[in-house]
């Protein structure tokens, strides 16, 4: 190893302790006797690794894995309950885009409170604004409050302030997902600078194909351990096998390994065919997946649900085998699904469960995968989850 | 902050505290969050500072008003005592109750970045000291305006707030840790808070209370900041602290009193400053 360590983790340990009742006033503290009861969460379990300088590092991981509370320990939001973190060189303090903005505030004075939140004297901070300014290409809007911005304008502010830090290491947790198409691309090209650079970053992120393009190594953490360390696009690929192959009842204990029938890909488009995995809105959209049977399964139904970041189900499809076939898959067999979806969905991030049954058994579960695709759909913000058609038109009437 | 990559060594990270990343940084944010944030109520709306003004004079209007028409209070300068009294309570109010709820309503910084935690309640504490200041001014106006001689002891007006705005500090680091684990702190605050307006001369003079009473209120930490206010600022010839108190004891209690909101302050803040993230 010649490259110096720009972080050590070394046995991170980090236990919550969730009240199963949660006693938050002094009133029920007061008057209850008894001993709380807790469930013990444990969120990462002995977790060591280092990050060289220089490095872009990414951590993947199913929601609760414990990646973000690992960001958390390293960011000195969270105190670790063992083990020991060292790192060298300056941190953005930052662990999310936008946070410490002031909405009461203007564009200049945020600049100036973000830049001292990063360590910057205000002098500093202060020399900084025009760069800011010019990368969030925000120059004009310099003294309108925040609470004025459009989403969109914030983020590239909040992106442009965190880029223009001195920080030697940045701590970024799925930030691409934001902003027009152009502004991703100039995102893009300083995450490639970056990776380039001599600073450091630790990336979290949904996305295997930002893990693939700008992660130098990576790690899969589940259940708070690392299940894979190492070259970025196995770990990404050992996160999509751990995705697809999860089986109902969610832990591999009672199913003893590997279900019947397995996702084996599954994909988004564009219209010339391309993967993508951040969709503009309301353009054309595939969706593909293949399956594999393991063991013989009677009349396979297929279902993919596509649910917003707010939970909500938003669209789903089901389907079963082609009709003139007979309806029962055997083991070795691939089924190939594909087609395309119209794309009505709000800008937002989405998640896509996929689901398989036997015997058109909706009791018959053979796979469920809350996660098995993960992607974004960007452009203006519109009202709702979906946009329909319209053809509402104005007509004015009276004197 | 031209960091150099080639010599940076590993250092350990402590996790988040009190203080959190230096004590440089911990007075600029201090200081940027103060002045932004009273910047905020002096230019935000129209009338601006005038309406932090508006509260505490028409307040004075009415307890004047009550106290020299009703119950009428005869002593010498009454009425710019009661006025320089409800100022100066109207800082302690708006600094606890301000400070309360503040580490709860910026969640979203203590959540996601790294930040100081203690320059959270402190800042709410340093604004309102920012408001009293002006207000201030417009009270020694008023005292001028009432016939009150300046007297050498105006001087001493920085020793009266400095033990108060200590007080304030440590009940703002007490109140807002607090109050993350418990909810109610804020509700109960607001009650106690009022009662500590009766139990501290603010709208009567200490000189109408006699026994006990006088001696249970001497001990009331805030007591002996007021009544000495009231000898430094307004009559020289009002009754001093000693002897209100009729001896050591009740001074001895708000003393102890006074020690011990700040340890326990101090102390309650960093006890529970790594963990609020958590509890959020």
């Amino acid at each position: 190893m010649s490259k110096p360590i720009a972080i050590e983790v070394s046995g991170v340990e980090k236990t919550f302790r969730i009240p199963t009742h949660k006693v938050d006033s002094l009133k029920e503290r007061l008057t209850t006797f008894s001993q709380q009861d807790f469930r013990e969460l444990q969120a990462l379990r002995g977790v060591s690794f280092e990050v060289e300088r220089g490095e872009f590092f990414g951590i993947v991981g199913r929601n609760g894995s414990g990646k973000s509370t690992l960001l958390k320990i390293l960011a000195s939001i969270y105190a670790a309950d063992g083990g020991r973190v060292r790192m060298a060189g300056q941190l953005a303090p930052f662990i999310e885009l936008g946070v410490g903005f002031n909405p009461e505030l203007t564009a200049r004075e945020n600049v100036e409170l973000n830049g001292v939140m990063m360590g910057l004297t205000r002098r500093d901070a202060r020399s900084r604004l025009a760069a800011v300014l010019a990368f969030a290409e925000l120059e004009e809007f310099v003294d309108l409050k925040l609470k004025n911005y459009s989403s969109g304008m914030l983020v590239r502010l909040a992106f442009s302030v965190m880029i223009q830090s001195d920080a030697e290491i940045l701590l970024i947790d799925e930030v691409l997902a934001v902003g027009d198409a152009s502004f991703q691309q100039k995102c893009s090209d300083v995450f490639h600078e970056i990776r380039d650079s001599a600073r450091t970053v630790v990336f979290v992120t949904h996305d295997m194909s930002a893990v693939e393009q700008y992660c130098h190594r990576a790690m899969l953490l589940h259940d708070g351990e690392i299940k894979a360390i190492g070259d970025s696009g196995e770990v990404a690929r050992s996160y999509l096998r751990l995705n697809f192959e999860q089986a109902p009842g969610e832990s591999d204990a009672d199913m003893g390994g590997v279900a019947d029938i397995t996702l084996a890909d599954v994909w988004l488009e564009d219209g010339d065919g391309k993967r993508i995995t951040n969709v503009e809105r309301e353009a054309e959209v595939g969706f593909g997946a293949v399956l594999e049977a393991h063991r013989t399964v009677e009349g396979p139904t297929f279902g993919f649900i596509f649910t917003n970041s707010d939970g909500v189900e938003v669209t789903g499809f089901g389907l079963g085998l082609p009709k003139d076939l007979p309806d029962r898959l055997e083991a070795g067999q691939r089924v190939r699904l594909s087609g395309e979806i119209e794309n009505r969905m709000a800008p937002g991030r989405y998640v896509v469960k996929c689901w398989i049954h036997r015997e058109h058994n909706y009791a018959n579960l053979v796979l469920h995968s809350p996660q098995v695709l993960d992607f974004v759909v960007f452009g203006k913000e519109g009202a709702g989850v979906v946009s329909l058609d319209h053809a509402v038109s104005a007509t004015v009437e009276g004197p | 902050m031209n960091a150099q990559p080639q010599t940076a060594e590993l250092r350990e990270v402590g996790g988040p505290s009190a203080l959190g990343g230096g004590w440089s940084r911990f007075f600029e944010l201090l200081w940027l969050m103060s002045v932004t944030e009273f910047k905020k109520t002096f230019f935000g709306t129209a009338l601006g500072y005038l309406w932090s003004l508006v509260r505490p004079l028409l307040l004075f209007a009415v307890l004047l008003l009550v106290f020299t028409q009703v119950f009428k209070i005869d002593i010498p300068h009454y009425p710019v005592l009661l006025l320089f009294n409800i100022v100066l309570f109207g800082f302690f109010q708006e600094a606890t109750g301000g400070a309360v709820s503040s580490v709860l309503a910026q969640e979203g910084i203590v959540r996601k970045t790294q930040f100081p935690r203690l320059v959270i309640p402190l800042a709410v504490v340093l604004t309102a000291l920012f408001t009293l200041g002006l207000n201030m001014i417009v009270v020694f106006g008023f005292m001028l305006g009432f016939g009150v001689y300046p007297m050498w002891t105006w001087l001493l007006l920085p020793v009266l707030f400095a033990p108060l705005f200590v007080f304030v500090c440590a009940l703002a680091m007490l109140l807002s840790a607090l109050n993350v684990r418990f909810r109610d702190v804020t509700i109960i605050w607001v009650v106690v808070a009022t009662a500590l307006n009766y139990a501290t001369p603010v709208i009567y003079p200490l000189e109408f209370v006699q026994g006990t009473l006088k001696h249970l209120l001497m001990a009331n930490p805030l007591t002996p900041i007021f009544q000495q206010a009231h000898v430094w600022m307004i009559d020289s010839h009002a009754e001093g602290v000693w002897a209100a108190a009729g001896g050591p004891l009740p001074l001895i209690a708000a003393g102890l009193i006074y020690v011990a909101v700040c340890i326990l302050g101090v102390w309650v803040f960093n006890r529970e400053a790594p963990r609020i993230a958590e509890q959020l």
